[in-house]
């Protein structure tokens, strides 16, 4: 039943547009279909569609945490991606609809969350890590430079017993 | 001192984690919902048993109340109705279901053969209401306090122990500052 709805609804409106492309072609008289998606359920306006992806690619499934809601089959996902489209159409912005996201599922809903007091660890982290590598790093160094070289010739004048 | 200590303490943090990680009782799916403390999502929607009647959380501002997620298809749901019917027995709280990613006869059958532990059923044909309270699986369920005020979600099926624990101290706190 899923599947059906999932992928009846698209693959029906596919073999619809394809007839009726191949019909009306010679006078190009394809009309304008009503509202600001077209047959594929995509947003006819391509920079609302460029928006689109950007945003649902950044949203995290979270019935399937390693997807995002552009890739994602579930059907939380779909109506996730329902929910930009029509907030994108209704002119949101992409803050206003991260920020209708996270009021609902947290800062772990977005692949890259905003820098926030709750999520500047995630992206500290790796400066916290590096800043530790080069301390290490000069502590090594400078405790090698002051050990004698091992073809010192003052350490040679001392042979081992 | 230091040579040995700091290896150590990285040891016994890096254990910490992975104790914490391997935990079974820790859920993974399990996210703190950023709706604790704000105003509980209005719910408008239509009873599963009857299309005419709505149901509406407004009509329980003011009172403490549960409001539980779940579906036909979730088999967890299906484990936790034995004790939502035992505690709806205990007519502690109202309790309104919210049917999610259902059909309305499937849930209507549901309740008609299993028992109906709920105070109010809302269908929520189309998403959207789940979406609006964070949902994301069933089952769910959210602890409303009297100022409207969502205090507490608990993801998995609920069980007398977790009731127990987790649901009626919570409730009695509520009560006890409203």
């Amino acid at each position: 039943m899923t599947i059906a709805r999932r992928f009846g609804a698209p693959l029906a409106a596919w073999c619809v547009a394809l007839v009726w492309s191949a019909s009306a072609l010679p006078t190009n008289s394809l009309g304008a279909e009503q509202g600001p998606v077209d047959a594929y359920g995509q947003l006819k306006n391509p920079v609302l569609e460029a928006r689109f992806e950007h945003i649902t690619k950044d949203l995290r499934c979270l019935v399937c945490q390693n997807e995002s809601i552009a890739d994602s089959n579930v059907e939380l996902a779909g109506d996730l991606r329902r929910q930009v489209r029509e907030m994108l159409v209704a002119g949101k912005s992409d803050d206003a609809i991260f920020a209708f996201m996270t009021d609902r599922y947290g800062d772990f809903v977005r692949f890259n969350p905003a820098l926030s007091a709750k999520t500047w660890l995630i992206w500290g982290s790796p400066f916290i890590a590096l800043m530790l590598g080069v301390i290490i790093i000069v502590r090594i160094v400078r405790t090698r430079s002051r050990m004698p070289l091992d073809d010192d010739p003052a350490a040679e004048s001392h042979p081992a017993p | 001192m230091w040579k040995f200590l700091l290896p150590f303490a990285a040891f016994v943090a890096l254990a910490a984690v992975f104790a914490l990680g391997l935990n079974p009782k820790r859920d993974i799916h399990a996210l703190p919902s950023p709706l604790i403390g704000k105003p509980a999502p209005a719910i408008a929607l239509t009873d599963v048993m009857d299309p005419a009647k709505a149901v509406n959380n407004a009509a329980f501002k003011g009172q403490v109340y549960i409001v539980n997620v779940w579906g036909t298809w979730c088999e967890a749901c299906r484990e936790e109705q034995d004790a939502l019917l035992a505690i709806s027995q205990q007519h502690v709280v109202p309790i309104i279901g919210l049917v999610y990613m259902d059909q309305r006869d499937k849930a209507k059958q549901w309740l008609e053969q299993l028992g109906n532990p709920y105070t109010a059923v809302a269908f929520d044909a189309d998403g959207r209401t789940a979406i609006n309270w964070g949902v994301y699986g069933a089952p769910e369920t959210f602890l409303v306090d009297g100022k409207g005020r969502v205090i507490f979600k608990f993801i998995s099926p609920i069980t007398a122990e977790v009731w127990q624990q987790e649901f009626l101290p919570r409730i009695a706190a509520a009560r006890a500052g409203a």
